[in-house]
């Protein structure tokens, strides 16, 4: 087995105070290969954005902290090293780029500088040759007029250019990972097409790995080869992204699949989970979907399910499923 | 057999307009809707899709007229709302409602979700007593799925699902024919979104009421939709039943919006056509064809002669002068999801 790029390993982040933290990201695992794209779905506040920022060790401490688990780059775990060193290993390993670029671009700085800073961070290059790389980066993320575009403000550009340029930027010194935290959220159809576009050609030629983080199930399977499906702080499913579709295996999974209206599809009504997303680190036992599932026994109550293999490429949290798939394969055996 | 309970004449508006002191102010001005003629009937949804800035809201607003129209005509049953005393445009409310994208901006923090949903009784005077009023709450608080023992609440205890029921509510309160729904649930997580769409269309079922439903989500449009209109640049460049547009779209814009969007599906990666460029600033929309800078399949008449409107199919038009059909294949039955 080769060593993966990315191992997160039982993940686990709480805030407020110690004594009585709210647990918002509980025993999160998975692996990102070297050139592979992962994505992680989930609702609103289930967990996805914290447990991205941990990677890069970003969450402000406090409130928050890092208190359980592993995060192997290159099997170096990253929460062992000392935090003076994760600037080098920020941009020039692992770039992160945010749904809202505005906010993240300096807007007294021209895109050229920026990008220039950048790469001046991690590459010692003469002025001339950071250029003239700066030139190469906005050509590569599709900025028509590039040379002409240096000493533009971010002001000066569109939303969806502003999104080119903040990757620009966080490709700049051809990281091996980049994380993107919704980088399509905020943007039109036909701009985040683009964007979309973009990400594909440049994993075709810099072989970046990538984890997308959306809610957008088009946009994962667009660009994503494994998808990680996150409830209320949890990882309730993981598997290759064709498993993930045909044959979701968590119930929440397959709820959140039959509740997407579809371009293709002609139903009455769309399928609805009954009930709403429990608060983070608010499900002290038990399965954390227990309240809305109509498949639970009484045994999910108490007793919060472990992740069980679906064959080789598909793992899934549930005590239900997993007993059916085991039934399953023994009737199959006795055939 | 059409029914119109909206028409729609040639509307439009320019903002920045008011003060036309020199000609040097009228690079300020944006013409947000720009020759706009369509009709809606009676219980029919209309869905109205493009991108960012092209219109969308403004459009819906003039047609309540929640702003006033810089241009054209809007006609409710038959009466022209766009020159109507003030007086009798107030009452005329009772039948025009909004529902609003952002359910977190929308309901005033500082009152009870009762006296939210009682406002349009109150001013339409639909209420007679204090008890009746509560009654009526909670009735309303029911038919949107929402426990009316929090009727005493403040809208910062909801959550975004339950803040949009409220809207709705509050909405359907006054029993109006006619609703304009302005991204109704693009704020909403995918799941919440599935009961806001069943619950919306539930109501409409009851209620047949009309419908204007602002979205950019196209699936969502897809499903919840009678005729879809798609707007480009203040104006509208097609328009027509569902099943034509998804299906045959005529106008390359069009095409392209629907050809975009992924699909949740990883064995139906289309190819995409992509559109170069972004979307021009409605300040200064493009001569001739709008759609003309980043069209993929422009000719050199486009620049100059702005195409008209025309039907291309029956119940569609499409504003191009090169309209063909466009067949977006999509197999009917798509693969199953176990329950
Ligand atoms: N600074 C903080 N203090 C306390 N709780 C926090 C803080 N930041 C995040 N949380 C909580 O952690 C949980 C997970 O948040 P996170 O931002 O990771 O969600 P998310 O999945 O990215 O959601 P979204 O789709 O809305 O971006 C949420 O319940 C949130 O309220
Ligand atoms: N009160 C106003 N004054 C000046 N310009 C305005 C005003 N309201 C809207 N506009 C402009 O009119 C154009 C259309 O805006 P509108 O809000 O109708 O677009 P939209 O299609 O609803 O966009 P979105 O999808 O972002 O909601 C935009 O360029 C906008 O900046
Ligand atoms: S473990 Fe039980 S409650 Fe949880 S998802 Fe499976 S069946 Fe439902
Ligand atoms: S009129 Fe010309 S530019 Fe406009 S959409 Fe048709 S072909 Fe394209
Ligand atoms: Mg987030
Ligand atoms: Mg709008």
């Amino acid at each position: 087995m080769t060593v993966p790029l990315l191992k997160v390993d039982n993940l686990a982040v709480e805030f407020g105070p110690k004594a009585n933290p709210i647990r918002v990201v509980d025993g999160v695992s998975f692996e990102i290969t070297a050139g592979g794209a992962v994505g992680i779905v989930g609702e609103s506040g289930s967990g996805k954005s914290i447990t991205s920022l941990s990677i890069l060790r970003l969450i402000s401490e406090p409130p928050g902290r890092i208190v359980q688990g592993r995060i192997e780059f290159n099997g170096v775990n990253l929460l062992e090293l000392p935090r003076s060193k994760m600037p080098d290993i920020r941009g020039r390993d692992i770039a992160m780029i945010f749904q809202e670029p505005m906010s993240s671009l300096n807007p007294v700085m021209t895109i050229g500088d920026q990008i220039g800073e950048a790469i001046k961070l991690h590459e010692a290059m003469t002025g001339e040759e950071r250029r003239a790389r700066v030139i190469e980066m906005l050509r590569l993320v599709g900025i028509p007029d590039p040379a002409g575009r240096l000493d533009a403000y971010p002001h000066q550009f569109s939303g969806g250019m502003r999104q080119r340029v903040m990757i620009a930027m966080a490709l700049a010194c051809n990281p091996k990972l980049l994380i993107a935290d919704e980088p399509t959220t905020a943007l039109d159809v036909t701009i985040q097409a683009q964007v979309l576009d973009l990400m594909h050609k440049l994993r075709r030629t810099l072989n970046t790995a990538v984890l997308l983080i959306s809610h957008d199930l088009g946009v994962i399977a667009d660009v994503c080869e494994r998808v990680v499906v996150m409830y209320a702080g949890r990882v309730v499913e993981e598997a290759d992204i064709r498993s993930i579709f045909r044959t979701p295996q968590h119930p929440y999974t397959r709820g959140l699949l039959q509740s997407i209206p579809r371009l293709d599809d002609d139903r009455d009504r769309l399928y609805q989970i009954p009930g709403s997303v429990p608060l983070a680190g608010s499900v002290k036992k038990g399965c954390p979907f227990y309240e809305r599932c109509s498949l639970r026994i009484e045994k999910c109550m108490n007793k919060m399910p472990p992740m069980f293999s679906f064959g080789p490429d598909q793992r899934a949290a549930c005590w239900v499923t997993a007993s059916q798939a085991d039934a399953k394969e023994k009737e199959a055996a006795l055939q | 057999m059409t029914d119109p309970i909206i028409r729609v004449n040639d509307l439009g508006k320019t903002f920045g307009s008011g003060m036309r002191l020199s000609l040097a102010k009228q690079a300020d001005e944006v013409r947000a809707v720009d020759g706009c003629s369509f009709e809606i009937n009676r219980s029919e949804t209309l869905a109205l899709v493009g991108e960012s800035g092209c219109g969308k809201s403004t459009l819906g607003r003039l047609l309540l007229r929640l702003i006033d129209a810089t241009a054209g005509k809007v006609y409710f049953e038959n009466t022209e709302l766009t020159d109507l005393p003030a007086a009798r445009m107030r009452d005329m409310r009772r039948h025009l409602q909004m529902i609003f994208q952002d359910p977190y901006g929308s309901l005033s923090p500082r009152r009870t979700i009762a006296q939210i949903i009682a406002e349009p009784l109150d001013v339409f005077g639909l209420v007679r007593s204090g008890r009746q009023r509560r009654e009526r709450v909670a009735d309303l608080m029911t038919q949107v799925g929402l426990s009316p023992s929090f009727m005493d609440r403040h809208p910062r205890q909801f959550s975004g699902g339950q803040r949009q029921r409220i809207g709705i509510a509050r909405a359907i309160a006054v029993d109006p024919s006619f609703i304009v729904a302005d991204e109704p649930v693009s704020a909403l997580d995918v799941s919440v979104q599935a009961q806001i769409i069943n619950l919306m269309q539930d109501l409409q079922k009851q209620k047949g009421f009309s419908f204007l439903f602002i979205a950019h989500d196209l699936a969502v449009v897809r499903h919840i939709a009678d005729r879809v209109a798609v707007m480009y640049l203040g104006r509208i460049v097609e328009i027509g039943p569902k099943k034509q547009i998804y299906g045959m779209p005529q106008h390359p814009y069009t095409q392209a919006l629907l050809s975009a969007a992924p699909e949740p599906d990883p064995d139906r990666k289309g190819k995409r056509i992509i559109l170069e460029g972004d979307v021009p600033s409605p300040k200064r929309v493009p001569s001739g064809c709008s759609f003309h800078t980043r069209c993929p399949i422009r000719q050199d008449i486009c620049g100059i002669e702005r195409p008209p409107l025309r039907e291309v199919a029956p119940g569609q038009l499409a504003a191009c002068h090169f309209a063909k059909p466009f067949p977006i294949p999509r197999p009917t039955s798509s693969q199953a999801v176990p329950a």
